[in-house]
């Protein structure tokens, strides 16, 4: 067992590196999954994996392209299946409790030709998965309670202004917005939002951030954000997990996020430098490893 | 008599249904621009206008291998857009995912394959084949009961699993990701919604002809479409537009003898245009 107290320069092969809070399964444990390990056909993707997310918590899903970021909400939603070691997802097996579980997949853009309301979208995310087609007229007490949490949900991220409008005429931040709310419909308790920043502005990868922390705190909902930039994120989130070289480090951004940690997890050395406006830099990280992961391909 | 349109709507229409050819055409045709509205607003959402256009080329080599056969032409019609709909589901599949390269490469090699065959067993056939003309440009005259019949089983069974199919088949179309994830059968989904293509395509070829599907099957939607964002009101708006340009259509096509698909293409893209500039305005 190896913490982030870890010698600088010493190198870690063969153990595991757990997370560096108290280890153990804690009754609040949304998410636990204990010596997991998952692959890409014969490619380890990453192995001897503890980590857990914490009810409440807002944890960021850290490290380079083709570590596994994605991977990891793929078996949290039981798209994904370990090769070795357990998952608990919401005290249930991984895809056990699909419908108390939000998800936003990576990066999806919807072109200036789309003409689907933004509303339309959200909504999907309700009933999305429901056969047959509602005759008009009937079950109108269902409908007008679908509408009535379609509006709740837009207000929450501050959507209304450009609900209505088709999903192709707005913005990548505001699109970003409408697909939080579709991903909010059902009140998960677990919510794992992946790469929503990516492609926005810096001021609506602020926002969007400060947005995902404000659902977490008013809702208690557990949020995992898989990004590949930790520093708009790093005043809003609890804890992170990084994951690089085949395996994953969990802690608070200042623990984890270190010269002495990241080249232990690396296994190579890397160094952190704080800039003088306060972002972080991780220089020397090796390229993306041999595996790549699907989601990035 | 001949018809000669007059100012007067009631004699028009006297004049309109006073032969049971007319009747029929005017049945089938609006049965199939229901289908067609409905099955091609998903189409356009999908953008899967080229599967379209091939499957309506199945229908070449289905009219002549059936003709060849000894067949009724209509089921050569179906059987074959369902097959090229299969074939191009199962085609297209990479390590069980659509892929949208492999899709285009076999959708071009299926329509050449139809196209090819449909010249085969035309010679085979050696006769005369009603006209490769009214094949591939349509006729409304000659529309039989049984026709009609057909075409109506046809059209309530493809509504149907497409009612039924509906929204998950909306969120597959628009939003394929989370749709997944979210447990929807992506994949089955779009091998079903091909083959109810196959039947529509192949439905609205028996009347307007193989290369003119298109306007009966994009033109009503991708109009719709341009014209509101509103879910429920561009499907009604599609099959509107969809069943007005037919009727529309017919009655130019009695009147002035022209042929019923010159007709019907130039007025639902007119009104595809319309739409379009309307939409550039606005901004």
């Amino acid at each position: 067992m190896r913490d982030s107290s870890a010698p600088c320069g010493e190198r870690v092969q063969d153990e595991r590196l757990v997370a560096a809070l108290p280890a153990g399964p804690s009754m609040s444990a949304v998410v636990e999954l204990r010596d997991a390990a998952v692959a890409h056909g014969a490619a380890t993707v990453w192995a001897g994996v503890d980590v857990e997310l914490r009810a409440g918590e807002f944890v960021g899903i850290l490290g380079p392209n083709g570590a596994g970021k994605s991977t990891f909400l793929e078996v949290l939603l039981g798209l994904k299946e370990l090769r070795e070691g357990t998952a608990s997802v919401l005290g249930a097996a991984p895809g056990e409790r699909r419908e108390a579980i939000g998800y936003l997949p990576q990066r999806r853009s919807f072109d200036q030709s789309v003409r689907v309301r933004g509303r339309d979208l959200v909504a999907l995310g309700l009933d999305g998965t429901r056969w047959g087609t509602p005759m008009p007229g009937l079950f109108r007490a269902r409908r007008s309670a679908l509408r009535a949490r379609v509006d709740e949900v837009i207000a929450a991220v501050g959507a209304g202004a450009y609900a209505n409008r088709p999903i192709g005429e707005c913005s990548g931040g505001e699109q970003q917005r409408l697909l939080i709310a579709q991903a909010l419909a059902r009140s998960p308790q677990l919510l794992l939002l992946d790469e929503p920043l990516d492609g926005l502005d810096l001021p609506s990868q602020a926002s969007v951030s400060a947005l995902v922390q404000r659902l977490c705190r008013r809702d208690g909902i557990t949020v995992a954000l898989v990004a590949h930039d930790v520093n708009p994120l790093l005043s809003y989130l609890d804890r992170v997990i990084y994951f690089a070289g085949g395996r994953a480090v969990a802690g608070t951004p200042t623990e984890v996020i270190t010269t002495q940690t990241l080249s232990a997890l690396y296994g190579a050395g890397v160094e952190v430098l704080r800039r003088s406006d306060g972002r972080l830099v991780v220089v020397g990280q090796p390229d993306t490893p041999a595996h790549h992961d699907h989601a990035h391909g | 008599m001949n018809p000669s349109f007059s100012v007067n709507p009631i004699s028009d229409l006297d004049q309109l249904l006073q032969y049971p050819f007319m009747v029929h055409a005017l049945a089938a045709g609006t049965i199939v621009a229901v289908i067609a509205a409905l099955v091609g607003w998903f189409v356009v959402l999908r953008r899967e206008s080229f599967v379209c256009h091939t499957l309506s080329v199945m229908s070449f080599p289905g009219a002549s291998g059936a003709a060849l056969a000894g067949l009724p032409l209509a089921s050569g019609y179906f059987v074959f857009a369902v097959g090229g709909a299969l074939a191009i589901a199962f085609g297209s599949r990479i390590g069980g995912k659509r892929s949208a390269t492999a899709e285009s490469a076999v959708v071009g090699t299926v329509g050449a394959v139809a196209l090819a065959l449909g010249f085969l067993f035309l010679s085979l056939y050696g006769g005369i084949l009603e006209s490769v003309e009214t094949l591939l440009f349509g006729s409304f005259v000659g529309i039989t009961a049984a026709q009609v019949r057909t075409l109506l089983v046809v059209a309530l069974l493809a509504g149907g699993v497409l009612a039924f199919v509906g929204r998950p088949l909306f969120y597959a179309s628009v939003d394929e990701r989370s749709a997944r994830a979210d447990g929807v059968p992506v994949q089955a989904l779009s091998v079903v919604f091909l083959v109810l293509l196959g039947l529509a395509v192949a439905a609205i070829a028996q009347i307007v002809g193989v290369l003119l599907t298109f306007a009966l099957l994009v033109a009503p939607a991708a109009t719709a479409q341009l014209v509101t964002t509103r879910l429920r009101l561009s499907l009604a708006l599609a099959v509107t537009l969809s069943v007005l340009e037919t009727w529309a259509a017919l009655t130019l096509a009695y009147f002035t003898n022209a042929a019923l698909g010159f007709c019907l293409t130039t007025i639902s893209l007119v009104l595809f245009a319309a739409a379009r500039v309307a939409r550039e305005r606005r901004g």
